[in-house]
């Protein structure tokens, strides 16, 4: 049983991987009508802006869970202004072109200084309180040991997903993004810069993916390719859960983190497949996805 | 009836405010087709003033020139003596000019609540939500509902209300009564002239020039993407036959 438990932690602390970059995906595929292929990519800089960060600057990793993000998503919206919003009106082919270009040049030049192998990046040993060591050390839970740190990025991700469905799900800001979804022209004839929000957006999903690369660095390292090995199962994800739905994206991220760590435990030679398999059955049955809206 | 030429386009005028609204030798484009070629006509403050014409006439396009949702678009349209032919549709709307389209746009991924909330307040002096309640009962009961679950007179309804509400006073309405069945166009036809009472200016486009009659104070005939004519409200019936001709009904 201790096993079975084992794996399923991994499995949603993946799930949580998973949902935030899908997540951010799908926010990011609504709007800008973009697949964006550089996702992995700035998953990967969220990483290495924490190691930067704590390296060169001293600023350890709660600072680099603010931080990163928001220069990151800086970055993504350069990005927006200066190549992808010209993309407007072209076929995904075009999206998918440059985004991944963009993945390979980014890639490639944090290969070029730091090679292919892992540099560490430390669980935080602070705050002291209440008898936690930072995030450091772990919790008998009776049925379980529970690593601190492992159990603290599946909630802290929960926590950011729910935070950005009702963003969007809910408020005032979120009722403009979904109406520019669907008809971008006539938004911006009430008044609205829809442009401006269309870079937000774009800074918002990046941002989400540099999180989940901060959250990441600690358990997987940081490495230029992280993101890279990672993406196409999120790819996968996404295309089972279907591009339509903020709430879709998150509950399939989760979930399919939890199938691959049953099926690590049950038959582990499958685990690195099944996304993979359930992905070609949803594509078979309903092929907008398990929540997904007919384009 | 004088023939209209491009520098006169406004031949006949009420004994309404200044004027609100001038469009001058606009020209528009959709892609490579060229769908405006040369509109002329304005519109005084407090008037209502409706386009007529033909479907594929360039009505709807006029509109959509005016309020900068179409890419390429030449000549001149000044509102409150400001020129909006290279300004972007987000700050003409922040100028107190509103649109509803034809398709009404009524989101379907917001609830009514939310498409009545959407546009944001440009200016003071647009209706409260009592006062736009007080217009459409019906609205207030769907607040809940998704958008596009109302039926077609609710969502125009939904489609005016919403516009209402942002201190816009300069309101384009895109056949308001497409579609709909006569009770309701009746009811559409009350708000419009309430609201110009109220002191709205309102620019229309109809196809159902009978509806028209009941709120308009002056005509443009639109034909081929040009005003060809025009006329008061009083002169309609000594235009009659023309006008039969022009919509081919």
């Amino acid at each position: 049983m201790q096993a079975l438990y084992a794996q399923l932690l991994v499995g949603l602390i993946n799930g949580s991987f998973y949902a935030l970059l899908s997540l951010g995906l799908a926010v990011i595929f609504g709007m800008l009508n973009i697949i964006n292929f550089a996702h992995g990519a700035l998953y990967m800089m969220g990483a290495f802006c924490a190691y930067f960060l704590l390296n060169l600057g001293g600023l350890g990793y709660w600072w680099a869970l603010l931080i990163a993000p928001i220069a990151v998503g800086i970055f993504g919206m350069i990005l927006e202004r200066t190549l992808l919003q010209w993309l407007a009106g072209l076929d995904h082919l075009y999206g998918l072109l440059l985004t991944f270009g963009i993945a390979l040049i980014v890639q490639g030049v944090f290969q070029n200084y730091f090679g292919s192998s892992g540099l560490p990046y430390a669980i935080p040993d602070y705050p002291k309180i209440a008898g936690f060591n930072g995030l450091q050390g772990g919790m008998n839970l009776g049925f379980m040991f529970l690593p601190v740190y492992r159990g603290w990025v599946v909630v802290f991700s929960l926590v950011v997903c729910l935070a950005t469905w009702f963003l969007i799900e809910r408020t005032r800001l979120g009722a403009y993004l979904r109406a520019a979804t669907e008809n971008p022209t006539l938004v911006r004839a009430f008044g609205i810069n829809v442009p401006r929000m269309i870079t937000l957006t774009y800074g918002l999903g990046v941002g989400l993916a540099a999180l989940a690369g901060v959250l990441s660095a600690p358990i997987n390292q940081v490495r230029p390719l992280m993101g890279a090995d990672l993406i196409i199962v999120v790819f996968a994800v996404v295309v089972i859960g279907g591009m339509g739905s903020i709430m879709g994206s998150i509950i399939t991220g989760f979930a399919l983190g939890v199938v691959e760590g049953l099926t690590k435990y049950f038959y582990p030679e499958a685990s690195n497949t099944v996304v993979f398999v359930l992905m070609v059955l949803v594509l078979l049955v309903k092929p907008t996805g398990l929540t997904g809206r007919a384009a | 009836m004088p023939e209209l030429s491009t520098a006169a386009p406004g031949a006949v005028k009420t004994a309404t405010g200044g004027q609100i609204l001038s469009v001058k030798n606009l020209e528009a484009w959709y892609g490579e087709s060229h769908i405006l070629h040369g509109i002329n006509f304005d519109v005084n403050a407090g008037e209502v003033v409706t386009l007529l014409g033909r479907n594929g006439a360039g009505k709807t396009t006029t509109l959509k020139s005016i309020m900068g949702m179409i890419g390429k678009r030449t000549g001149s349209v000044r509102f409150n003596s400001e020129e909006l032919i290279r300004t972007t549709s987000d700050r003409i709307a922040r100028l107190g000019v509103a649109f509803c389209p034809e398709e009404r746009g009524i989101f379907a991924s917001l609830d009514v609540r939310e498409n009545l909330l959407l546009p944001p307040v440009v200016r003071a002096g647009g209706l409260t939500l009592d006062q736009i309640f007080d217009l459409f009962p019906n609205l207030k009961e769907r607040l809940a509902s998704q958008g596009t679950k109302l039926s077609g007179g609710e969502q125009q309804m939904l489609a005016i209300a919403r516009i209402l509400r942002t201190g816009a006073s300069f309101l384009m309405l895109d056949e308001p009564t497409e579609g709909l069945a006569p009770v309701i166009i009746q009811q559409i036809g009350h708000t419009i002239a309430r609201l110009k009472r109220e002191g709205f200016t309102i620019l229309l486009v109809e196809q159902n020039f009978r509806f028209a009659s009941t709120v308009a104070d002056r005509y443009y005939i639109v034909e081929h993407g040009k005003v060809i004519d025009g006329f008061a409200n009083s002169e309609l019936s000594a235009n009659m036959d023309k006008l039969h001709t022009y919509l081919g009904v």
